[in-house]
């Protein structure tokens, strides 16, 4: 198994009364309610809590980024994956992801991604993903063109990486005159691609042609089951057989000393009021010609307030379903290895804590997870043949069947081959 | 008086059909419509239709008109719609651009400034306005966004319903997300466009909603001051919609500038 540690990196210093008064948590909320002195005490914060879960027994770190809201402080993922390149020595680095289609200049994100590769002594696990719709407002960038540019963006970023320049991109969303970057991933044929998504069928079609392990994000475990059926009757099409390689999971889990303990910290996984990227207006999350056609008539009464919003499950409901699951060590154990049994994932991130939870409860609860569930999962990983990526030396994609030869093992610390 | 009764035809440009509505006769006239779209009927044509063999043709892409996937501009659309009069040998033809559609005119007036009989802006967009913004549909819903179009509420009421189908407000978000794939950025406006109006050899009628909050006055006064035989008329009680909200004002607005230039 392939286990990581994942926050969303909260603004909890943010005025909430503010938000309520405003009717929305996003995208128009305004920055004055930005408190830097607040912004550089939880960064720095943060950093303390990614240099734990690599002490504790942590694999990964994933990394995700957001912008415009307080629900997630990291506005450039490539950013903390520098930091973490050069202060962690043994985790992975999996940014899941990079939001491709904002990029303007998509060669520059395969410039710094190589970088990191090469910094970090080749740890790099290069997640893409398409943005939310807020991303797209919050950068000016045509959400009606959100995959074409998402899918284009990926082609030109494995080609730098792969095939030797100068060459020359003409694109329908991209032109290059000269393609050839002064840095290379340092794994070859290139840094392992994850994708990561919640519902889109197109992402998860998209995902398993390419043969890249899909990262459903908190999904209830039914609909986790239909994603796995869908990836893998594509991947059976394309010619290989899905299984727990290709498959990742993000769980809300927090762990703490007690139940109550544990319940009380896990609420605050709805600190946005519920929805998890905060409060905002359906067009914002969806403009136009972003999300799928086939969605387009649930939407658009669900943007006029006529449809229940589709994502927002209480509290109650995603405990029930185990999106959210708390508890002690003890407790949480029963419940992992439910979503392990049924759900047959290798690559797991724990989404540790949220909100408001404090310093101290978030350390405990990455600390009770490393040294009490982390080894208990491991096992059950071991017992139900869940295999990640790394430990079955999967291919990188459909286009690499190939092993996957470092051209500088000797680089690669053995312990980050798990 | 009866109404001409519409016709539903269609032509094939740049390997789509282009489908459009006709009525009344004399003079040819071409109405372009809003970036919502249009009603399938409106008094204001009506009006129009009896002086005018009338052309009123769905954007590409919108209205249920096919989508050129290629389609990238507003000045793509303008030469669609140079082709469709070449296509139907019309000459002589007045322009009366409504909102967006405004803009279409506007540049297929910049483009072939010697061909058209008179021009016909209202509230239109594709200019840049100094101090104030063009309403940004990206941020509000669609019912928001054609609401804010008219200054009373009622109106919209009377002809949308107080509560648009389904099927209108689909209508709307396939119609915004054609907008977005030709005029996201810069949004609704063209920077060279002020600069290619002064060769236009037409007489314009700049006309404006007092109380159009979608587009600001100050681009129907920028207009005015870019086409060489522009007048800027203020219609009083109408929002950005004004054929729909001040249909005989607009119309009778139409008629007097046709007896007089």
């Amino acid at each position: 198994m392939h286990l990581m540690y994942f926050t969303e990196q909260p603004m909890s210093a943010y005025p909430e009364a503010a938000g309520r008064d405003f009717g929305a948590t996003a995208l128009m909320f305004s920055n004055r309610h930005f408190d830097p002195v607040e912004g550089s005490r939880l960064y720095n914060q943060y950093i303390e809590h990614y240099k734990l879960a690599e002490d504790v027994g942590f694999d990964g770190i994933m990394l995700n980024e957001h912008h415009n809201a307080p629900f997630c402080m990291q506005a450039k993922c490539n950013v903390f994956a520098s930091i973490l390149a050069a202060i962690t020595t043994r985790v992975k680095i999996v940014l899941l992801g990079n939001p491709l289609p904002l990029a303007d200049n998509p060669v520059r994100l395969a410039e710094e991604l190589a970088m990191i590769d090469m910094v970090s002594k080749g740890r790099l696990v290069s997640g893409f993903v398409r943005g939310g719709g807020q991303e797209q407002l919050a950068t000016g960038v045509n959400p009606a063109f959100n995959r074409e540019r998402f899918e284009e963006a990926h082609e030109l970023i494995v080609r730098a990486w792969t095939q030797p320049g100068p060459f020359r991109w003409e694109g329908n969303h991209y032109q290059h005159r000269v393609v050839n970057p002064w840095a290379v991933p340092l794994q070859k044929p290139h840094p392992r691609i994850w994708i990561p998504g919640v519902l889109s069928k197109e992402t998860i079609i998209w995902a398993a042609r390419q043969r890249y392990p899909y990262i459903a994000l908190s999904t209830a475990i039914d609909a986790t089951k239909k994603i796995w059926e869908l990836y893998d009757s594509v991947a059976a099409e394309t010619g290989y057989a899905g299984g727990p390689a290709n498959r990742g999971y993000l769980q809300r889990c927090h762990v703490a000393e007690t139940e109550e303990k544990a319940l009380a910290n896990a609420r605050q996984f709805m600190w946005m009021q519920g929805e998890f990227t905060g409060l905002a207006h359906p067009v914002w999350s969806s403009p136009s010609g972003y999300f799928s056609p086939s969605n387009r008539r649930a939407f658009v009464e669900f943007a006029v307030g006529r449809r229940a919003n589709p994502r927002a499950a209480a509290f109650e409901d995603q405990l029930r379903d185990q999106q959210i699951i708390a508890g002690t060590p003890k407790t949480v154990l029963p419940r992992l290895r439910r979503l392990l049994e049924e759900t047959r994932p290798s690559i797991v991130g724990f989404w540790a804590s949220d909100g408001f939870v404090s310093n101290e409860d978030t350390m405990t609860s990455i600390r009770l997870l490393g040294q009490e569930v982390l080894p208990a999962v491991r096992e059950m990983g071991k017992e139900l043949g869940l295999l990640s990526p790394f430990e079955a030396d999967a291919p990188v994609s459909i286009k690499y069947p190939e092993r996957q030869t470092p051209r500088a093992e000797a680089a690669m610390p053995q312990a980050a081959v798990r | 008086m009866t109404e001409a009764p519409w016709t539903r035809e269609s032509v094939d440009v740049a390997g789509q059909p282009l489908p459009f509505m006709r009525a009344g006769a004399g003079d040819p006239l071409l109405v372009l419509s809003h970036d919502v779209g249009s009603l399938p009927s409106l008094p204001f044509y009506d009006l129009l239709a009896r002086q005018y063999t009338v052309y009123v043709p769905s954007h590409p892409g919108y209205d249920g008109s096919a989508r050129p996937e290629w389609l990238r501009s507003v000045r793509d659309v303008a030469i669609i719609y140079q082709w469709f009069l070449a296509e139907r040998g019309l000459t002589g033809v007045s322009l009366v651009g409504l909102g967006f559609g405004g803009w279409i005119a506007a540049e297929m007036a910049a483009m072939a400034p010697a061909a058209f009989r008179r021009l016909v802006l209202v509230g239109a967009m594709g200019i840049r306005p100094d101090s104030g913004e063009i309403l940004d549909q990206a941020l509000v819903s669609y019912l928001d966004y054609a609401r804010a179009g008219f200054a009373d509420p009622k109106v919209f009421e009377r002809l949308y319903g107080s509560e648009p189908p389904t099927s209108q407000l689909e209508q709307w978000d396939l119609n915004r997300e054609m907008t977005f794939r030709i005029a996201w950025k810069p949004y609704m406006y063209s920077p060279t466009l002020p600069h290619l109006l002064g060769g236009v050899r037409a007489p314009a009628l700049v006309a404006w909603g007092r109380q159009d909050r979608i587009v600001p006055l100050e681009c129907g006064e920028r207009y005015a001051k870019a086409l060489p035989r522009a007048r800027l008329v203020v219609v009083e009680d109408a929002g950005h919609f004004v054929e729909m909200e001040q249909p005989e004002a607009l119309g009778k607005l139409v008629a007097e500038f046709a007896a007089t230039s």
